[in-house]
């Protein structure tokens, strides 16, 4: 009889543990990490065989990309 | 280094769709896909202004912050490339993007989001170059040849400029100058920061 009313005490403790255990309260602000490229590494534009590694190859020949798309200086002006 | 950017001038451009048609020829882009779009505003109006959309290849790329599978990556030419064989399609960068980028083919069954897909700025992405993973996954690389993208290279009025920011922003300036108006550069401000002006001491203000 003892023992069946101890049993009856524990279970409905737990019970009512496992009833308020959804009320405890945690910080649902987080810190924001600065993500690292998980990816494949990529190659550099100059590192073909086109340019064989010449940066400044490269860039001038960009530069020279760059300065076509004015039309101040491909058409003379007056 | 050259820093990478786009600048299109509404002043010039007539919405021919140029652009559009060079970036899906060049890349063989998938219909449903379109990463450079041309966007007209107050259409069928007098005074309507078109502009050319792409990936601007943001100074502090929203995508790149959002993703959380961490895909994406910026060269040191500032072009802003993401490795598909990580991204999972979750579209998080579509929402954190102010222009509209991120691309999703819908070609699977039920209408599922495959892997993003946007403009590299012609750069291929992290295959090796000119290989045929490369141009199947990302394109072609033009950079990689020495050239500048193909929507910005045909462009026929040059209203789309493409390349080092510097040079380009020089080239408009010459252009506002000597036409006297049309200034306003939409967009270059949100990806690449507006001007940074010391903010004015308020009168009772605390410092």
């Amino acid at each position: 009889m003892m023992r069946g009313a101890r049993l009856l005490v524990t279970l409905a403790a737990a019970a009512g543990l496992a009833a308020v255990a959804g009320c405890g309260e945690k910080a649902a602000v987080t810190v924001y990490k600065q993500g690292q490229y998980q990816g494949k590494p990529d190659m550099r534009p100059w590192d073909n065989d086109q340019f064989r590694g010449d940066k400044t190859a490269w860039e001038k020949t960009i530069k020279a990309r760059n300065d076509g798309q004015n039309e101040y200086v491909r058409v003379a002006t007056q | 280094m050259a820093r990478m950017k786009f600048l299109c001038d509404a002043e010039r451009c007539i919405e021919c769709n140029g652009c559009v048609t060079a970036c899906k020829n060049e890349h063989e882009i998938p219909w449903g896909v379109n990463r450079r779009r041309v966007v007209t505003l107050n259409d069928g109006l007098p005074g309507e202004k078109s502009i050319s959309v792409a990936c601007m290849h943001c100074s502090d790329a929203p995508c790149m912050a959002v993703c959380p599978v961490d895909c994406f990556y910026k060269t040191s030419e500032g072009v802003v490339l993401h490795d598909k064989d990580l991204c999972i399609g979750c579209g998080y960068c579509f929402y954190a993007c102010p222009f509209g980028a991120p691309q999703f083919p819908q070609d699977g069954a039920f209408g599922l989001r495959g892997k993003m897909d946007k403009c590299t700025f012609c750069a291929g992405g992290p295959e090796p170059d000119f290989s045929d993973a490369e141009f199947k996954k990302y394109g072609r690389n033009r950079l990689a040849e020495g050239k500048l993208p193909a929507c910005a290279e045909m462009c026929s009025t040059k209203a789309l400029l493409g390349g080092d920011g510097d040079v380009i922003a020089d080239i408009y300036r010459t252009r506002v100058t000597r036409r006297g108006k049309g200034s306003e550069v939409w967009g270059w401000g949100t990806a690449y920061g507006a001007p940074q002006k010391p903010a004015a001491p308020q009168p009772g203000g605390k410092s």
